[in-house]
């Protein structure tokens, strides 16, 4: 028995569809949340409150020590015996922001301080708070730093995703099992969401170098 | 005094005065008075009771070993260092009598009267000359963009940077960039300008432009204090010399005296090695 290549072609249709009504949507909105959260977390980190930089440690400790697979249930199956049911999709949602937060707090406080001391410094002597330093300075600097691990994680949010199907989320992975299930033809519905995850992926990346490009020219070498 | 050749810019403190030799040091009231001046690094202590006075229009140079504590002398009058002791004094504002205990806000209240340039420019990477030089003046000082363009943009032209304002400081030369260093701390309008060897991280063929424009802003009648070991720089430009070693005031006075004829033995050596280096 072949390949079957006919199944193949015209599964990637409908994994590709799924893909973009619940992969990209789903990746774009945690990581826009995530990062948010991340922002807030570098800032807490790096402060001078102990109780915040304590609070801000444990939760990055937590997200990086414990599997995604994990953080999805307890947010799914967990919470609602404690009162708390979600959806699928709101559940995914916040399970996979957690879950950049927490690895992307890492990246921008990394970003925050690979920003010379210097720069700080000329901001106080212009007359800033250190607020105003941030904001103006440091932030926009540390932006450009972490474009390149920023975008590694976005790339595996994308594929991370699929475990969304897991808590019944209708993404690119769900459609191929469901079609896999229907046809029995396991290895031909794999590779072609395979093939799916890894088209995005591609974009993404190129997407990445071209970001970079642009981003390098205002940066001091 | 017609724009055209109007000087590099008002110094806030008093009218520019062109004086043609130097001055007496502290006649009338002090600009700048630093009194008893103290900062320690952990164990080691950089400052042992500094004193220091600067009159309006004077230029006063640091000069001293590394490690004298010339530099964080100069942090300490910025705000960006906490002296632990000691008592800094602007005429005109109220004195800030530091203790490890003085609040920030005091203490940053300094640079309301002091712009600093350092030594590695710390220009903003991500920021066009143009937008280094307002950055302060429309952000903090809250003056309008058009009168810190137009402000940014006179000084620019006259310290030779006219057609450099779109430019970002890595496509600029490191006496430009230091240029545009100093024309960003003009443009805060300061009564007092502190240099932290501006040219020392300079390659030795751009020094002279970077030291022409300091020159012509002691000319003009700017308040300056200067850290720098270009000793023939310092006896051109300075009204008084100060020696410092081991974190204490070892000699002070006229250039001609102090670069020439040193009293102390430690200022003959340090003189002597920096004039014959083989």
């Amino acid at each position: 028995m072949g390949f079957d290549w006919t199944l193949f072609f015209e599964s990637l249709g409908p994994i590709a569809l799924a893909g973009l009504r619940g992969t990209v949507p789903l990746a774009l909105s945690s990581f826009a949340l995530g990062l948010a959260l991340a922002v807030v977390v570098a800032l807490m980190r790096i402060s001078r409150s102990k109780v915040l930089s304590g609070v801000a440690r444990v939760y990055v400790s937590a997200i990086r020590g414990t599997p995604l697979l994990v953080q999805l249930f307890v947010i799914f199956y967990g919470l609602p015996s404690v009162g708390v049911t979600l959806d699928p999709w709101p559940s995914a949602i916040i399970a996979f922001s957690l879950n950049v937060g927490g690895y992307a707090a890492e990246v921008v406080r990394a970003a925050i301080l690979s920003v010379p001391k210097g720069q700080w410094e000329a901001g106080y002597t212009v007359g800033m708070s250190r607020t105003l330093t941030l904001r103006r300075l440091i932030l926009p600097q540390a932006a450009r730093v972490s474009v390149p691990p920023l975008s590694n994680t976005f790339i595996s949010l994308v594929k991370d995703t699929s475990l969304a199907s897991l808590i019944l989320v209708s993404e690119a992975f769900k459609e191929a099992q469901n079609i896999a299930a229907f046809s029995q033809k396991f290895m031909v519905v794999y590779l072609a969401a395979a093939l799916v995850y890894w088209v995005f992926c591609t974009v993404l990346s190129a997407g990445q170098n071209q970001l970079e490009k642009r981003l390098d020219r205002y940066v001091a070498h | 005094m017609s724009p055209t050749d109007a000087p590099l810019g008002d110094p806030a403190g008093h009218q520019p005065e062109h004086h043609a030799g130097h001055h007496a040091a502290g006649a009338g009231a002090p600009l700048l008075a630093v009194t008893g001046l103290q900062k320690s690094f952990g164990d080691h202590q950089v400052l042992r009771s500094i004193d220091l006075s600067v009159a309006p229009g004077e230029v006063l140079a640091l000069i001293g070993p590394s490690g004298s504590g010339k530099t964080t002398a100069l942090r300490c009058l910025n705000g960006l260092e906490q002296p632990d002791a000691g008592r800094v004094e602007f005429d005109g504002g109220p004195a800030v009598d530091f203790s490890p205990a003085t609040p920030r806000r005091e203490r940053d209240s300094l640079r309301r009267r002091s712009a600093m340039v350092f030594q590695q420019h710390n220009l903003f990477p991500h920021m066009t000359v143009l937008q280094n030089v307002i950055e302060g003046p429309v952000q903090v000082q809250k003056r309008s963009r058009t009168e810190a363009v137009s402000d940014a943009t006179r000084l620019l032209e006259r310290v030779g940077l006219g057609g450099k304002h779109d430019a970002y400081p890595h496509e600029l030369s490191g006496g430009q960039q230091q240029r545009v260093g100093i024309v960003r701390a003009l443009a805060l309008k300061p009564s007092l300008l502190l240099f932290d060897e501006p040219t020392s991280a300079l390659d030795p063929e751009l020094v002279g432009d970077v030291l022409s424009v300091i020159k012509e802003l002691a000319q003009e009648g700017w308040t300056m204090v200067l850290v720098t070991h270009e000793l023939a720089f310092a006896r051109e430009v300075a009204d008084e010399v100060v020696f410092m070693d081991g974190g204490v005031v070892v000699e002070r006075g006229h250039p001609d005296q102090v670069l020439r004829a040193p009293r102390e033995e430690r200022t003959r050596r340090f003189v002597h090695r920096l004039l014959n280096p083989f």
